[in-house]
């Protein structure tokens, strides 16, 4: 599914986190540094805080924070902590973009 | 549900589960508004253990429940349960809700995280429906994700907190390493249950080929509890504990009637009968006519119409009827008028554990006065000696309870000796009365006897019995002795005949020794007759001849005067010549 590099695709990702526990705002901070470096310009960030938002967590099957979904392109895929491993989150993601 | 009543006394509320067994252990339940941990392995019953806490809580307690699936799909949970009645389709979404919170396979991991998540969904669940109860059902499925030690610990711990914050009544459950039902092989698990207020064990082993199932609780704070493994069975209707009742007074009212042996002689030899509700065993080595003794119990109640149940363990149930056709016992139309209640526990298997539940659930459905167990032998040595003990005893105590009068077989094998009576056996010495049929090999044939071991309360015979067998039933027989040596079978019969050839015999001589008598006590009154013919005849003679004597006496003394005269020189009344 990994789309061709010549022609980049909209990547939407939705991070879900709980208020302002500490993984979880590390994982917006690292999530933030990926996004610049590997998708400049072609993502957006859906930040959702699960505590102010139960019913997407429920309705998304979210019981672990931080999670990150790649909502789009289909099919999803999560990763689950803070992100700090820039490599695996790369590969999780199934862009193409891991070295 | 003869659950007692939370005692506010204690300071601990408690909250029932509906399992009756289990809230009898703890004495009310789970701690209310704590948290229970339900360890077990594969297959034990946790959640169907953990499911029904929450059915009770939401059908009777009125307490909504929440149910959080973390290994298995919700839909497949309720599909499962589906055969337990407990309505869940019912339920579901209203006072039952379920969350599917399985992690997806696919699930990459990259630095620390936490259940924030969860506990937001479950606050957000909990105060939308009014939630009371709560069930994490395979919670170490979650933990597993979680990188280390540490942040297990942690999350347990922030779980725990929230939980005793809401104060929801929880039961969280998690698999134990293996069948050893020890989960200290995790640490986290160890941290779990020193965190916990209660702590519950279920055990699935197979002893000997046979399944059995154990629960026990490991701790309850603020709580005395059964500490003891307590078998149960997944049942009908979900969780079954069996829970040795203690035997209150009041629970059992000793009664004083009598039920009939179905023997007149064994009745006489028991002073009576049964007493109804007793425990009655019988002990024999195979083929010593203990299904006999069992099948004229059996119609002796149906005719008084007492409904009886027959549990067979080594027979099908048609061959009983046939069998005992043989013998003049007829339980056929019994059967058919729905008195009695005939069950073949060989065709079913299972552990001894189940056996009991089922024969109670039998029991219960027919309203039954009188069981039969069949031998109980076969029963018992489907468990292992504990639990074989535990569980006759419990099955005594609930017959007690109920009322019923329970007939017990029990098969004893060559080996055993009359020590084995006293060991392994040692259980069914809880019995009332205990017959004792046994063979006495003598003279090229086997003869069956008859001996009561012991009955409590009646006064019985001491005495050793024949027991026969023929067309028209049971019937016991005095047995000889002679000489030291018990004559039975054959031996029996001939010392019973040669006795009655003595009678005769003496009957005859005294006859005749009449006869000759008579005909000796004729002759001398004849003799008689004859002596006083000849008395009288010699008196006659004696007369006769005194007469003659004087006569001549007279005519000589005549003529001595005549020639005194005659001479003139004597005087004429001179004494001699």
């Amino acid at each position: 599914m990994s789309g061709p590099a010549a022609k980049p695709e909209a990547v939407k990702l939705t991070i879900y986190v709980a208020g302002d526990a500490v993984n979880s705002a590390q994982a917006i901070v690292n999530l933030g540094a990926i996004c610049r470096e590997h998708l400049p310009d072609r993502h957006t960030i859906e930040i959702v805080d699960v505590f102010r938002h139960p019913d997407r967590a429920l309705s998304d099957g979210v019981f672990l924070t931080p999670t990150l979904i790649r909502v789009a392109p289909l099919p999803q895929r999560r990763i689950v902590g803070t992100l700090r491993d820039t490599e695996r989150v790369l590969r999780a993601l199934d862009l193409g973009l891991a070295s | 549900m003869n659950v007692k009543p939370t005692k506010p006394a204690t300071g601990l509320q408690k909250c029932t589960t509906g399992i009756e067994g289990f809230d009898a252990i703890t004495a009310g339940g789970l701690p209310s508004g704590r948290t229970t941990l339900l360890v077990g392995g594969p297959g034990s019953g946790k959640t169907i253990f953990a499911l029904k806490f929450l059915v009770h809580g939401a059908a009777i307690g009125d307490e909504p429940g929440l149910f959080v699936a973390f290994e298995e799909s919700a839909d497949r949970i309720v599909a499962n349960a589906e055969g337990f009645g407990w309505n869940l389709a019912a339920l579901r979404d209203k006072e039952l809700i379920f969350i599917d919170a399985q992690p997806s396979p696919d699930l990459v991991q990259s630095g620390d995280f936490d259940l924030g998540g969860m506990l937001a969904v479950l606050g957000a669940q909990a105060s939308k429906f009014g939630v009371r109860r709560i069930v994490l059902d395979a919670l170490d499925v979650v933990l597993a994700l979680l990188p280390d030690e540490a942040a297990k610990r942690r999350e347990l711990y922030r779980l725990h907190a929230w939980l005793l914050e809401q104060e929801l009544t929880c039961v969280i459950t998690a698999k134990s390493g293996g069948d050893t039902g020890s989960p200290n092989r995790e640490p986290s698990f160890s941290y779990l249950q020193f965190m916990v207020d209660c702590a519950v064990v279920l055990k699935h082993q197979v002893i000997t080929g046979i399944s059995q199932r154990n629960l026990r609780v490991q701790k309850y704070r603020g709580s005395s509890f059964d500490e003891n493994e307590s078998p149960f069975l997944i049942g009908k209707s979900g969780f079954e504990i069996s829970v040795s009742q203690p035997l209150v007074s009041g629970m059992s009212n000793a009664s004083k009637e009598r039920v009939s042996s179905g023997v007149e002689r064994l009745d006489t030899m028991l002073g009576g009968g049964y007493y109804r509700g007793a425990c009655i065993l019988i002990t024999g080595f195979p083929g010593t006519a203990k299904t006999t003794l069992s099948g004229t119990f059996a119609e002796a109640a149906c005719l008084r119409e007492e409904r009886t149940l027959f549990v067979s363990f080594d027979a099908d149930s048609n061959e009983v009827v046939r069998d005992l056709t043989s013998v003049g016992i007829h339980l056929g139309p019994h059967l058919e008028s729905g008195c009695l209640r005939m069950f073949s526990a060989r065709t079913v298997t299972g552990s001894a554990e189940s056996h009991l539940v089922r024969i109670k659930t039998l029991a219960m459905e027919h309203g039954t006065k009188c069981v039969v167990i069949d031998p109980v032998s076969t029963w018992t040595m489907a468990a292992d000696r504990v639990s074989a003990h535990g569980m006759s005893e419990r099955l005594i105590d609930w017959s007690k309870s109920e009322g019923i009068t329970l007939f017990c077989t029990s098969q004893l094998d060559d080996q055993s000796s009359a020590q084995m009576l006293g060991t392994s056996l040692q259980v069914l010495t809880l019995a009332d009365t205990w017959i004792h049929v046994d063979y006495l090999m003598q003279a090229g044939e086997r003869n069956r006897s008859l001996s009561i071991i012991k009955s409590r309360g009646t006064a019985h015979s001491n005495q050793v019995r024949e027991l026969i067998l023929s067309d028209s039933g049971v019937t016991l027989a005095d047995i000889y002795t002679a000489g030291g040596d018990v004559l039975m079978g054959t031996q029996r019969w001939e010392k019973e005949r040669a006795d009655l050839v003595a009678v005769e015999e003496a009957e005859i001589e005294g006859r005749l020794k009449r006869v000759r008598l008579d005909a000796e006590e004729a002759e001398l009154e004849v003799r008689v007759k004859s002596l006083q013919t000849e008395l009288v005849a010699k008196q006659v003679e004696k007369s006769l001849l005194a007469r003659t004597t004087e006569k001549q006496q007279r005519r000589s003394d005549r003529g001595d005067n005549k020639m005194r005269e005659l001479r003139g020189a004597d005087p004429t009344d001179g004494e001699d010549k």
